[in-house]
């Protein structure tokens, strides 16, 4: 009997791991947090900057591409940590910023904190994210780690008691996972909120032997990227939770169903599975025990409607990306009509941390039916936008103006709108709702799968559900009556409404239309695509109104129900700024040296209200669209 | 064997056999709901033409009788103010993509859509909606059949003829969303596909949009 326990394996991997990345610390690392977000606002030229720096100087330090903190809205970030400091984060880095660090913090002893954003320990000098109003909510479960560590060393992971769980839980039966993670309550963050052991437990009940776990990252709602972030930034914890799921159930075999467009999130996810096989941490025999698991990445190509469980099964098989009727479930008849677990990223990134801290500990956070945490992008009219972990049960309103800091500009909040696509747009007088799978729910919205976007005075409600529908009708598969043929017309009556072409009766036939679509199809996506339009009319039904009966848009969007206008008296007759902004030379000097715009040849691109100079602030959007009778003196 | 059970469709009780479906039940004893899309024989339900709702007590929502399995005692209601509103607004979606020149239409009086209207007193003209126009080309194609796209309901029961009837597979549906189609590979006319012109879709087709040539019936 020489063969070692699963814990002992596992205890000596991550003994080694945790002196490699403390040997680490020894020296100067600036870690780039290259996610998505950062790469799309430059990170990768910080990057090499810091690199060019470093070797400039001749500095013993170390570039560590690392993911996204969340903070989206101050991208590109560093944090440097350099022994003897704080380790502190730096935003919105430039060439010159980047410069200046190099110069006075790399290679002097200056920190620079008039550029720092927070320090990531307690220290006496300077604050930490904890002490923004944001970190008095964020409470950071799955996100915990995401850019703290290196996604392409797994070293990174197991120094911080990554896969112990699954050490732990292959000490133990495998009915024990199953068991942990029905105590928890964990409930499916795809969107529905089933509860996760349930669905286990009926796969597990299955007498088949060849079972599946699927991993659903087909995340692409409009302005919700929650799910490719945590692929990005710390990809083992995902994967860890799938083996502890094909452990459960008693799979052999998984797949993480990315789509394409996440290039970052499949290389990712793909090199943490290289290095996890390499440990014995996946693959046969795992952690020296008689389990085998592997896990590929199937790479999905791109269609909403795929996000659909029985739709991601079709196109995983090499079929059109179609949903299917229901029963069976997946988890009796899944793919290959073999049992098949599907969950989504933060489903399965919950999972470790529910069996390596207990269900006790998990329902210990959040709300007693919808236990631990919501994970959110923030977009849209917010200060702060970004990746948000708050425990479930916070409200909205502490969502939006604290974790979230309020909107920009001193603008008025109109709406939010939750759950991607197909979630509902809740007013003001919503905002009080906690956030939990079922107080969503009863309000007209939905988890879904964390979209969050916020919106002010200056958006058009009606324009925004047209928006969400246009999506939802460009996605939908066309495989029913209901979201084929009726969000064409609800798309149609809408464009006409925002067209000034709106009736009272096609606002009627709108309602009607949206509740038996909603009541009549096949999928969630048809099922759900009317709640931006039943949500704003039920809450904003004036703006329709306005719209319809009085051929005047509001907030001044709607094109065809706005124009624009010089007002007189406040133009200055020496500036020609407006008439230089305007591409279609709409903008003339009249005889008394006033601009004016010809409205026939005006094409409302907005061009000249914000080139006009604010000591000005000539230039106005009316609507109706009526031009005013200008005043004798003025025109004179 | 399975076994036999009992349930009550508006208020008749019918015997059934354990693991039924619904419509099929429903419908060999004379009790009509409307359906375009439904196979008797397919494993899993194309659930596409939302037609053949039904409400059944115990249920929050109406659901569809081509996929609802029947259990001992159930009781189905074909008819409420909620299901005649969903199988109107999913008929008049249907009929607003349809080319409606029933007079022009081979399928005339012998078609799926005029018996829906008759069976459920619906107009086969619809107002709410603004009917889609689209231009398409007749495939007159193969020798005695021809394919009128302006009149496919996308019901499917062409394609299910094709592939498990013949077992030829020289259609299906491409595209999606409001493009669904009923086509060959590559959208080449039927006669330079691989069918084989056995005229089983043709037979199979509910509507009018696949029908014999004139000429050919009247010989």
């Amino acid at each position: 009997m020489n063969s070692m326990n699963p814990l002992d394996i596992y205890q000596r991997m991550a003994d080694e791991a945790k002196s490699r990345e403390e040997a680490k610390t020894e020296k100067t690392r600036i870690l780039v947090g290259t996610a998505t977000c950062g790469v799309a606002a430059g990170a990768l030229k910080v990057r090499d900057e810091f690199v060019k720096g470093i070797e400039k100087k001749g500095l013993d330090a170390e570039v560590i591409e690392v993911g996204c903190m969340g903070h989206c809205y101050a991208e590109p970030m560093a944090v440097i940590a350099k022994p003897g400091f704080p380790p502190m984060c730096y935003g919105k880095l430039d060439d010159g910023l980047v410069n200046r660090l190099v110069e006075d913090y790399l290679a002097g002893d200056d920190p620079c904190y008039e550029y720092a954003l927070a320090a990531l320990e307690r220290n006496d000098v300077f604050p930490t994210f904890e002490d923004f109003p944001r970190g008095v909510h964020e409470e950071k479960l799955i996100l915990g780690q995401c850019g703290y560590i290196d996604a392409g060393d797994i070293n990174s992971f197991l120094a911080r008691d990554g896969y112990s769980a699954l050490a732990k839980a292959l000490e133990d039966e495998p009915l024990a996972v199953l068991n942990e993670v029905k105590a928890a309550n964990l409930r499916g963050r795809g969107g529905a909120g089933f509860p996760a052991g349930d669905k286990w437990e009926a796969c597990l009940s299955s007498s088949e032997n060849e079972k599946y776990v699927i991993c659903n990252a087909d995340e692409g709602d409009p302005g919700a990227f929650m799910d490719r972030s945590i692929l990005e930034s710390d990809p083992h914890l995902v994967i860890e939770g799938m083996v502890l799921c094909a452990y459960a159930i008693g799979a052999q075999k998984g797949y993480l169903y990315i789509r394409a467009e996440y290039p970052r999130a499949v290389r990712h996810v793909q090199q943490a599975i290289d290095q996890a096989r390499q440990m014995g941490l996946l693959g046969n025999a795992i952690l020296g025990t008689k389990f085998n698991f592997d896990l590929e990445v199937f790479q999905g190509s791109g269609a909403f409607v795929c996000g659909e469980a029985t739709a991601l099964v079709n196109s995983m098989e090499g079929k059109m990306g179609l949903p299917e009727s229901r029963p069976p479930r997946l988890a009796q008849k899944g793919y290959r009509g073999k049992p098949t677990i599907l969950n989504n990223v933060k489903t399965f990134a919950y999972v470790p941390l529910i069996i390596r801290n207990g269900a006790d500990w998990f329902k210990s956070i959040g709300t007693p039916d919808s236990p631990g945490t919501a994970v959110f992008s923030l977009v849209g009219k917010v200060v702060n936008t970004g990746l948000v972990e708050v425990p479930m049960g916070t409200t909205l309103r502490q969502l939006i103006y604290e974790v979230g800091d309020g909107l920009p500009n001193a603008k008025e909040f109109k709406a939010v709108q939750i759950g991607g696509p197909s979630g509902g747009c809740l007013p003001e007088s919503a905002l009080d709702v906690p956030i939990d799978f079922d107080s969503l729910h009863d309000a007209g919205a939905i988890m879904g799968s964390g979209g969050l976007v916020v919106m002010d005075q200056d958006d058009c409600m009606v324009a925004v559900a047209r928006y969400f529908l246009e999506f939802t009708q460009h996605e939908s598969c066309g495989k029913c009556t209901f979201c084929r043929l009726g969000t064409k017309h609800m798309l149609d009556i809408l464009t006409d409404i925002t067209d000034g072409k709106g009736t009272m009766e096609s606002l009627t036939l709108l309602e009607e239309l949206a509740e038996d679509v909603r009541d009549g199809s096949l999928c969630n996506l048809g099922r759900t695509a009317p709640n931006p339009v039943l949500t704003t009319l039920k809450y904003f039904r004036d703006e329709y109104r306005a719209h319809i009966e009085e051929g005047r848009c509001p907030a001044l969007v709607c094109r065809d129900l706005i124009l624009y206008y010089i007002k007189p008296p406040k133009c200055s007759k020496l500036c020609n700024v407006c008439v230089g902004s305007c591409p279609t030379e709409a903008i003339f000097t009249r005889e008394d040296g006033l601009k004016e715009i010809d409205q026939e040849k005006c094409v409302k691109c907005d061009n000249c209200l914000k080139a006009c100079p604010p000591e000005y602030n000539a230039i106005v959007k009316l609507s109706p669209p009526v031009l005013p009778k200008e005043k004798e003196g003025a025109v004179k | 064997m399975s076994r036999e059970i009992w349930i009550t469709i508006d208020q008749k009780k019918i015997k059934a056999n354990e693991g039924d479906r619904l419509l099929w039940v429903a419908l060999e004893n004379d009790i009509y709901i409307p359906h375009l899309c439904a196979i008797k024989d397919e494993e899993r339900p194309n659930a596409g033409c939302r037609l053949c709702f039904v409400e059944i007590v115990g249920y929050k929502n109406p659901v569809t009788s081509c996929t609802k399995v029947v259990q001992d005692g159930m009781i189905v209601k074909t008819r409420s103010p909620r299901i005649d509103r969903l199988i109107k607004t999913g008929f008049e979606l249907i009929l607003s993509d349809h080319n409606l020149k029933c007079r022009e239409c081979p399928a005339n009086k012998n078609c799926a859509l005029q018996e829906i209207a008759s069976k459920r007193k619906i107009k086969l003209q619809q107002r709410r909606f603004k009917p889609i126009t689209r231009e398409f080309e007749i495939d007159e194609s193969p020798e005695v059949f021809a394919f009128d796209r302006s009149r496919c309901v996308l019901c499917g029961q062409c394609i299910w003829a094709d592939r498990e009837k013949a077992k030829v597979g020289a259609i299906g549906f491409t595209r999606r969303g409001i493009n669904r189609a009923v086509t060959t590979f590559k959208d080449i006319p039927l006669a330079e596909s691989i069918c084989t012109q056995c005229t089983l879709c043709v037979d199979a087709c509910p509507v009018g949009a696949l029908y014999y040539k004139k000429e050919v019936r009247e010989d």
